[in-house]
């Protein structure tokens, strides 16, 4: 069954084109890999997966609710929806804990101790439990993206979009974020993923889209995308990051 | 030098200066400014609302006050106040409203606008995707405005604010144009029934000029306090 579905979307910024007639689908529990170049657009996509781009043309549909539609109650669908950003978001004015508790309280309608204790849950299993009463700028990166983990699952999501999520980091934290991701995928999480890190595509990934110029230009099972891209502009850019 | 001056008018008149004149001060100037940032900070929400009509309403409010004296917004605001009253209420006549209660609300309307702009600055200065962090968790407009984006650009503009209502304190010596008896036309009246201009003017310079540069000598060390790492 189709979680997202993403059917002809475009999108203009004025006269430029970001998105070009893009069609494709997450199943439940599948992981998808979204990579390209710089200005490719794959950021924008997954951002109208949840509304957070608004887009032009086309459908997109999360769990047969369609995101474009102005009677769709965003806040509510988002809610169902997991997001980590590339520069981690989290609310610098509050404690690690309180980012976790604050949408479970204010969306979830949870009372402080059940959402206390889900935060906790969280922490524990991203390995922060003792960085609950800390600040997020008291943390290294790897750390803040995954207390961002922790707090896109305690609205007990149905679905995971990542953006870029290890760019921002230094390359010795890179792995403790895509290890926390890997169990994800593997507890059968659905999971869109924008990323340039492909030994984490190799491992999980069940297919991988590769996009270019606003157009996804191959949409391929995992096996495919890296024993022969169909495409020539799938194998400029893997054999450009995969040379080193 | 000093040998013709009564100091000691000071001393005779300092429970009528504080307890009449400086209470006055201090809680219009309270007054204002907690209302003036309130009121405000919705100005700032709306000159940055995509909402075309409500950024134009309040950016037309905004820089109208900006472009106008004080002193004439008080003198305005005390004609027009009466007169607003009744087409409000639909009364017969012009409202009674005093100048006391007027010079309250001159005042925040007043300051108002200048706490929008500084609140305006404060949430530009968010980076926009916490707001997509907020709306990404489920949050609504107004949850995100409350939680994530208020608290943080309070707390940036703390020090700005703050210099703002010392300037307020010290404008609200303009309310003698009502001849309303703040620490300013407290001591004015007192100088003038005993003739002892120069000691009261140089007494209330030395108070205004005590707090105000307290409270700004406070500004700047809660500055470096609250200046946190992201």
């Amino acid at each position: 069954m189709a979680m997202i579905e993403i059917r002809h979307v475009s999108k203009w910024y004025g006269e430029f084109q970001v998105l070009s007639d893009c069609s494709t689908e997450v199943n439940q529990g599948d992981v998808v890999v979204v990579c390209g170049p710089s200005g490719s657009g794959k950021s924008t996509l997954i951002k109208c997966v949840n509304g957070l781009e608004p887009f032009q043309q086309g459908e997109v549909i999360v769990d047969n609710i369609s995101v474009g539609d102005p009677k769709t109650r965003l806040p509510a669908l988002r809610a169902r929806i997991g997001m980590v950003f590339q520069n981690f978001e989290l609310f610098p004015h509050m404690t690690v804990l309180d980012n976790l508790n604050l949408a479970q309280i204010k969306v979830l309608g949870r009372d402080l101790a059940a959402a206390q204790e889900r935060s906790r849950a969280l922490l524990k299993r991203v390995g922060l439990e003792a960085q609950a009463p800390k600040h997020p700028g008291q943390l290294s990166g790897g750390q803040q993206q995954r207390v961002a983990i922790a707090r896109a699952l305690a609205m007990d999501p149905i679905a995971m979009l990542f953006d870029e999520p290890t760019s921002a980091l230094d390359p010795e934290m890179i792995n403790e974020v895509l290890e926390v991701m890997v169990a994800l995928a593997n507890e059968g999480m659905t999971m869109m993923v924008v990323t340039h890190e492909m030994g984490f595509a190799r491992q999980v990934a069940d297919r991988v889209i590769f996009m270019d110029e606003g157009r996804i230009v191959e949409d391929a099972t995992r096996d495919e995308f890296f024993g022969s891209p169909r495409s020539e502009r799938a194998q400029q850019f893997l054999s450009k990051i995969l040379r080193h | 030098m000093f040998s013709d001056f009564d100091f000691d008018v000071i001393q005779r008149s300092l429970p009528y200066l504080f307890k009449e004149g400086m209470t006055f001060t201090l809680t219009i100037t309270f007054t204002a400014m907690s209302a003036g940032i309130v009121f405000g900070t919705l100005l700032a929400l709306m000159r940055l609302s995509p909402f075309r009509p409500l950024a134009t309403v309040a950016g037309a409010y905004v820089n109208l006050i900006r472009s106008l004296p004080l002193v004439l917004v008080i003198f305005w605001f005390y004609f027009l106040v009466p007169w607003i009253g009744q087409w409000i209420t639909g009364a017969e006549r012009p409202v009674l409203v005093g100048p006391y209660l007027s010079s309250f609300i001159t005042f925040t309307l007043f300051e108002a606008a200048f706490y929008c702009e500084i609140m305006r600055a404060g949430i530009q200065s968010i980076p926009r995707n916490q707001v997509a962090a907020g709306y990404a968790l489920g949050l609504t407009y107004g949850q995100t405005m409350r939680t994530v984006v208020l608290p943080q650009a309070f707390r940036n503009m703390l020090p700005i604010l703050l210099t703002q209502t010392i300037v307020l304190f010290q404008d609200t010596s303009l309310v003698y144009v009502l001849s309303i008896s703040d620490f300013l036309g407290a001591a004015a009246k007192v100088a003038q029934r005993d003739g002892r201009l120069v000691e009261m003017y140089l007494f209330v310079a030395v108070v205004y000029f005590i707090m105000s540069y307290g409270a700004s000598y406070y500004v700047k060390r809660l500055q470096t306090r609250l200046a946190v790492p992201r």
